[in-house]
């Protein structure tokens, strides 16, 4: 596939502004499934983790969780949204084999949540509030896989073949509305505002809300309107959008791609897209138009849900804090400088940093880790930086650093260790045997050593020239194969020049 | 009338993978004109004032409690599938794409 023309970013926001809309589903992690009794577990042996409700066997009746009914409402408490005094699910009618009654129960015009908003920060300080239409709760729908095909995915697959295990877990899908006033910064928010998603349903237990196991998924739309027309542009659905790092990188995508078509006279598909990770791209995907019908009617299976004030309230006033006033308060705690701050909370490292603390590291090596050699191997992988390690891995390896165990240096390589799996902190330091010799002995006989072997630095270093140390301090670490500390062999070099015999 | 066509029946019926013949499309053909013309009645008399009968039963809040129960094993679930492979349902490719 030729690559297709991009327009410039900044030329691209001189001549449209981008208007934007998500959808976005989050996995409930209730223990049953949103009408069946079935375990709410995505993996194992296929089709293990069904009841023939699940499966849309004849004569099987859905019934309502009740957990994920008070999870989705203190998801749209959360969101600022009001609760319905009565909500109605729906059959939302399609063909297609991820759902085995050729409908999904959903919710449709009497959705459990609307009209709330989220406040958003952006990289640069500023606020955004993003508008939210709706949040209603549906099922999750099973897993396909397409045979056959060259590159496992549905174009040219022979067949497909079907897993019901995720077919009926609970989802929440949040539905904003339009946003307008991005700007330049409409791929920032795009990432920020699924970052503040994350960290609400992170802060309610509500979900485990990891992208990349498709716990918390993203629905990009995007238009643009050229600037002073006043007309709303075309838009497309980005989907397949797995890590926050992909919204921010489509969003923008998108922009360019939609620019170049527009100023070249083309005109703009309304279609889904797919986001493809490895090329950076959007592919075309189905034409979708507003008109989609999907015969949607009440579901006649299920009972209308109406909480009453009771519960609303007592779901109220178990609401964690909201994300902006917890920035606030853990933004004091660390003592970070708002450079600092912002830097961890663009990250989208927030939580982690948070549970490294909380595992017992201080805040600046736990951010100096997160934001510096994490998010970079991270960014190497191009995966979000919490899928590599754990907060508590992060704080043992902290551990070892502050004990004196590990250099800097010795410290990444443990990293890697604990990346590839090879077990925690500790034990990789054991297997691959790489302490610190804090024995000042072996570091002053190799200092001696290297410093006889350089009678020429030894007399630059008597005079003064304390940079020419570091040839010395060089061969030491080579001689210690990297396992000594460098800022101790450099303190020993200088005192063992200074004192050794002419 | 109606306006169900055999040609939105074939249609249907090829979505719904239900073999059907000429004679069965004829005649579905028919009754769900009849269904769908019945229906529209209801319409003509439905005025807004009138509440939704989806739900004519004042029963509300039915729940379940969020504890797990009997599954279903594999050979259980694939029991029904015309085809199965891998302990998963096997499906004719579908053109469009993924939901």
């Amino acid at each position: 596939m030729a690559a297709p023309k991009l327009m410039d970013f900044d030329r691209a926001l001189e001549l449209f502004e981008p208007v934007l809309g998500f959808e976005v589903h989050v996995e409930l992690n209730t223990k049953t499934k949103m009408f069946s009794d079935a375990p709410n577990f995505f993996g194992g042996e296929p089709n293990t983790n069904v009841t023939p409700v699940d499966l849309g066997l004849p004569g099987s009746l859905p019934v309502v969780n009740e957990q994920a009914v008070r999870y989705s409402i203190s998801l749209g408490l959360a969101l600022g949204c009001s609760i319905a005094e009565s909500s109605r699910f729906a059959r939302k009618n399609y063909f297609y084999p991820d759902l085995a009654k050729n409908y999904q129960i959903s919710q449709h015009d009497e959705p459990i949540a609307y009209r709330g908003s989220v406040d958003v920060e952006l990289p640069d300080g500023r606020t955004v509030t993003v508008p939210i239409e709706r949040a209603h709760m549906e099922e999750d729908a099973g897993k396909l896989t397409h045979v056959g095909g060259s590159t496992g995915r549905i174009q040219g697959a022979e067949y497909s073949l079907v897993d019901y295990n995720r077919a009926g877990v609970p989802l929440v899908e949040i539905v904003t509305d339009i946003i307008y006033g991005a700007e330049k910064d409409a791929p920032e928010l795009a990432k920020a505002y699924v970052s503040t998603i994350r960290d609400i349903v992170i802060a309610l237990g509500i979900s485990d809300a990891k992208m990349e196991r498709g716990n918390l998924r993203c629905d990009a739309n995007i238009s643009l309107s050229p600037r002073g027309s006043g007309i709303l542009g075309t838009r497309t659905e980005t989907k397949n959008v797995n890590s926050l790092r992909s919204v921010e990188r489509a969003i923008r995508y998108e922009i360019q791609r939609q620019a170049a078509i527009l100023d070249a006279g083309g005109t703009i598909t309304q279609e889904t897209r797919h986001w493809h990770e490895d090329t950076g791209r959007t592919s075309a995907g189905r034409p979708k138009s507003d008109a989609d019908d999907y015969r949607y009617f009440p579901e006649p299976d299920l009972l209308p849900v109406q909480p009453s004030t009771e519960l609303i309230e007592e779901l109220r006033q178990a609401l964690p804090e909201a994300p902006a006033l917890r920035r606030r308060r853990l933004r004091e705690a660390w003592g970070f400088t708002e450079l600092e701050f912002r830097d961890v909370v663009n990250s989208g490292l927030l939580n982690e940093l948070d549970a490294t603390v909380a595992a017992g590291a201080s805040p600046q090596a736990a951010r100096k880790w997160w934001t510096g050699e994490i998010a970079r191997l991270a960014n190497v992988a191009g995966v979000d930086s919490a899928s590599l390690v754990s907060a508590e891995q992060v704080a043992q390896l902290i551990e070892l650093i502050e004990a004196g165990t590990l250099t800097d240096r010795l410290a990444r390589q443990v990293l890697e260790g604990v990346i590839a799996g090879e077990g925690s902190p500790a034990e990789v330091v054991d297997s691959r045997g790489l302490a610190v010799v804090s024995d000042d002995g072996a570091l002053i006989a190799a200092i001696d050593e290297a410093l006889a072997a350089q009678p020429d630095v030894l007399a630059k270093i008597r005079d003064g020239k304390v940079q020419a140390a570091g040839a010395v301090i060089g061969a030491v670490m080579k001689a210690m194969r990297g396992s000594a500390d460098a800022a101790r062999v450099r303190e020993l070099v200088l005192e063992r020049a200074n004192s050794a015999p002419e | 009338m109606s306006e169900i066509s055999a040609e939105q029946v074939a249609h249907l019926a090829m979505l719904a993978r239900i073999e059907l013949s000429p004679e069965e499309i004829a005649s579905l053909t028919v009754e769900l004109g009849s269904i769908v013309d019945n229906v529209a009645k209801v319409s003509a008399v439905a005025t807004p004032d009138l509440p939704a009968t989806s739900h004519p039963i004042p029963l509300v809040n039915v729940f379940r409690p969020d504890v797990v129960g009997e599954t279903l094993t594999q050979e259980q679930a694939l029991s029904g599938a015309p085809e199965a492979h891998d302990g998963r349902f096997r499906v004719s490719a579908i053109l469009g794409e993924e939901q």
